[in-house]
């Protein structure tokens, strides 16, 4: 039998995980990389659900609903967020984040 | 007690051909405004001698008593149970009396202005305008709430300032109306103040009830107004003080009189109806409105009398010195109207005492026939002279025959000759004061000869004096001059038109008339018949006094001779003091221009700018350089504004996990 891997090493892989998603929204200014870099971010989060629902709760089956939520959600968040990007290129001949700033003061 | 409602339609029918005109008139009516006008207010007319038929002789007695009749009360503004303004239509002697003085003189001026003011570009805003008076007249005259009538009294005050600005390119006529209304709107800040420390003792605005709970001596309210007081004098002297003080500015009494001379700037019409026979004596109406409870407190009537007697005796003094046609007229007027004051002021509530209010009425009666007829016929010459001056006059008695004749009769009306109008009413407020009072009886007297002496002055100056073909001749020459500004102007229009001569006619069979009218059988202070008689030899005194003067007017001015100058010359400082209307113009100025602007107006007008304004602008300024420096946050790039969430996040997270454990 296995042992166990620790809690510590899923929270470390998913707070890296995290963290290269948000490296990658701040730096990308292409907004379909954008938004894969935020399907990152949430699925760091699903991985934390998991993790604490097994070690902290296991009778307990909430934290695997919430991540089969959140997939959900993200699934139809990626398809809006595409329509609007399908917009915005077709206003702007561009999906580059740089070139759509109308909306400052 | 039958119905009253229909005289809603008085006043509601002016108001409907003000709107239809202010609205349509220029554009599409300009041609038949007048008539539109003429036509409605004709109907008014009608109806307010039904009214006066059907309140005098058919119904509004009761057991020999004129009673006071609600014709409609409608709650309009209820603050609470017990604060509520109604608009109501009250109908008693004085109401029903003035509903057709009112609506007859200003049809009178309706029809005349048809020829007077025809071709003028702003037709039909003067039918207008002169619609929307006579509305605001009227239901100040029907007004039963003491708040309703300071609503009016306002409109009334408004239109008279639309009127007199008429000629709104005239830089005069401007100057004019606004010292009308600034001069009365600070007389009405007094009237508000009485309104309301009556209606706050009395608790209801009503004038039936106020009157009610103020006579009774045992009334709490009574108790409480006379209990309290202010300076000296009880609450309801300052009340009544107050509210005659507004009184006194519609009025045109010393020394709020000064805005009557230059409203003459008006049209002359407009003259003839507002400063001569309706607004002006508002004020009057308003005190014999009031007159039950003015009655209760000595004080007030006494300062009534005086000023009413003070304003007659100097008003008239000035009115001999003038030259322009229009302001002796209106000196005139306030004389008269000082007289139908102290008649009041020294009257009594009800019974064989009550003969002053009685000839208040009847003066403020026949005043209103023969002042317009002057008016009107001063408007006439003016139309034919195109000149308020009076040296530029003379000798027309030729040239415009039934002018003459009615403007005769109306001076005759005016210096209390019999059988005229004038001389029944004048009898009667002397005969009031002779019983009263001995030196208002002589300040009385003595006005009544001034009266005769400046009327005939005018009458003398305008029809006689020179040779008429002098007049004419300069006539002509002012037309030369006119010709080459305007054509039009260029025909001798005669006399005017008949729509200008019929209103004199009406007028002056008015002017001889309404004198026999049994005035002490039908408006008394209670209601109840009052039973006089000329006493013949009590008469002999004013109309000697006035036959002496017209026959030294006639002495001075039938033909051009230097006594006047004479006379003038030997009054000397005192007639130049006259002639300047003593002063009282040049003292307001020094009050308002040297001590009000400097002393008050400005240092005011400083904090305004500096301290009110400048608060405002300075939260106005920390705004904007606040968004200025924050505006910058805004850049429009999608990652910034991550970048701050998620600065945001770590900052409460650091909170919560350091800070607020």
């Amino acid at each position: 039998m296995m042992q166990e891997i620790p809690l510590t090493h899923i929270l470390f892989v998913s707070t890296a995980l995290f963290f290269i998603g948000m490296y990658g929204l701040f730096t990308r200014r292409n907004l379909i990389t954008m938004l894969m870099s935020i399907e990152l971010m949430l699925n760091s989060v699903n991985i934390n659900f998991v993790a604490f629902n097994k070690y902290l709760f296991p009778d307990n089956l909430d934290g695997l609903f919430f991540t089969l939520f959140i997939i959900t959600i993200a699934a139809a968040e990626a398809a809006v967020a595409i329509a609007i990007i399908i917009n915005l290129y077709r206003s702007h001949q561009s999906i580059d984040v740089e070139d759509a700033t109308e909306m400052k003061y | 007690m039958s119905n009253y409602f229909y005289i809603l339609w008085i006043p509601l029918l002016p108001l409907a051909t003000f709107v239809l005109l202010g609205l349509f008139g220029r554009k599409y009516l300009s041609g038949i405004s007048g008539l539109i006008g003429t036509a409605s207010l004709f109907t008014s007319t009608i109806l307010s001698f039904i009214a006066a038929k059907q309140y005098f002789f058919v119904d509004g007695k009761v057991n020999g008593v004129f009673q006071k009749i609600v014709a409609l009360k409608y709650t309009w503004l209820e603050f609470s149970p017990n604060v509520a303004i109604d608009i109501g239509m009250i109908v008693d002697p004085i109401s029903v009396m003035m509903l057709v003085v009112v609506t007859s003189v200003s049809l009178m001026v309706h029809i005349f202005s048809l020829g007077y003011m025809k071709g003028e570009e702003r037709f039909a805003t003067y039918y207008a305008f002169l619609s929307l008076f006579t509305f605001s007249m009227l239901g100040l005259i029907l007004s039963s709430n003491i708040f309703q009538v300071y609503m009016f009294w306002e409109l009334v005050g408004v239109s008279s300032f639309l009127l007199i600005s008429y000629y709104f390119n005239k830089p005069s006529a401007v100057a004019a109306s606004k010292k009308a209304f600034i001069v009365t709107r600070f007389a009405d800040l007094g009237f508000l103040i009485g309104i309301l420390i009556l209606g706050y003792y009395g608790g209801t605005m009503d004038i039936g009830l106020l009157i009610e709970r103020f006579t009774s001596v045992s009334s709490a309210q009574y108790i409480s107004i006379t209990g309290a007081s202010f300076l000296g004098a009880s609450m309801l002297t300052w009340g009544l003080t107050l509210i005659f003080m507004g009184g006194a500015g519609k009025s045109a009494m010393f020394p709020l009189h000064i805005w009557l001379p230059d409203a003459m700037e008006g049209p002359t019409p407009v003259s003839a109806l507002i400063h001569a026979a309706t607004m002006v004596v508002a004020g009057v109406y308003l005190v014999a409105r009031m007159f039950p409870v003015f009655s209760m407190d000595e004080i007030a009537l006494n300062i009534v009398t005086y000023v009413g007697a003070a304003s007659a005796l100097f008003a008239a003094v000035i009115a001999c010195t003038q030259t322009d046609i229009k302001r002796v007229l209106a000196y005139s007027t306030m004389s008269q109207i000082g007289y139908m004051m102290f008649a009041l002021g020294i009257s009594k509530n009800g019974g064989e005492q009550g003969l002053g209010y009685m000839a208040s009425m009847f003066h403020l009666f026949t005043h209103a026939f023969f002042k317009s007829l002057l008016f009107l016929g001063a408007g006439a010459v003016i139309h034919k002279i195109h000149s308020n001056e009076m040296k530029d006059m003379g000798g027309l008695r030729k040239l415009m025959p039934i002018t003459h004749i009615a403007f005769l009769i109306a001076c005759l009306a005016i210096a209390g000759i019999p059988p005229f109008a004038g001389f029944f009413s004048k009898e009667e407020i002397l005969t009031a004061a002779f019983h009263e009072n001995k030196i208002i009886y002589c300040i009385a007297l003595f006005t009544a000869a001034l009266t005769s002496f400046y009327m005939f002055r005018l009458y003398f100056n305008i029809f006689w004096s020179m040779e008429a073909s002098i007049t004419a001749q300069d006539h002509n020459n002012h037309n030369l001059a006119a010709n080459g500004n305007n054509s039009q102007d260029n025909h001798d229009h005669g006399e005017g038109t008949w729509t200008m001569k019929l209103p004199l006619i009406i007028l002056a069979t008015c002017a001889v008339g309404v004198g026999f009218i049994p005035f002490s059988q039908l408006v008394t202070a209670d209601g109840k018949a009052l039973a006089t008689h000329i006493d013949w030899v009590f008469s002999i005194a004013p109309v000697v006094l006035s036959v002496l003067a017209i026959l030294l007017a006639a002495s001075f001015y039938k033909n051009q001779n230097d006594k006047s100058n004479k006379v003038a010359t030997a009054f000397g400082g005192f007639y130049t003091a006259a002639y300047k209307k003593f002063y009282v113009d040049e003292v307001y100025l020094f009050i308002t221009k040297k001590i009000i602007f400097p002393f008050i107006g400005q240092p005011i007008a400083w904090a305004d700018k500096n301290i009110v304004d400048g608060f405002m602008q300075l939260l106005a300024t920390t705004t904007a350089k606040i968004a200025s420096l924050m505006k910058g946050l805004q850049s429009g790039k999608v990652q910034n504004y991550a970048l701050y969430f998620f600065g945001g996040v770590v900052a409460i997270s650091i909170l919560l996990m350091y800070i607020w454990k």
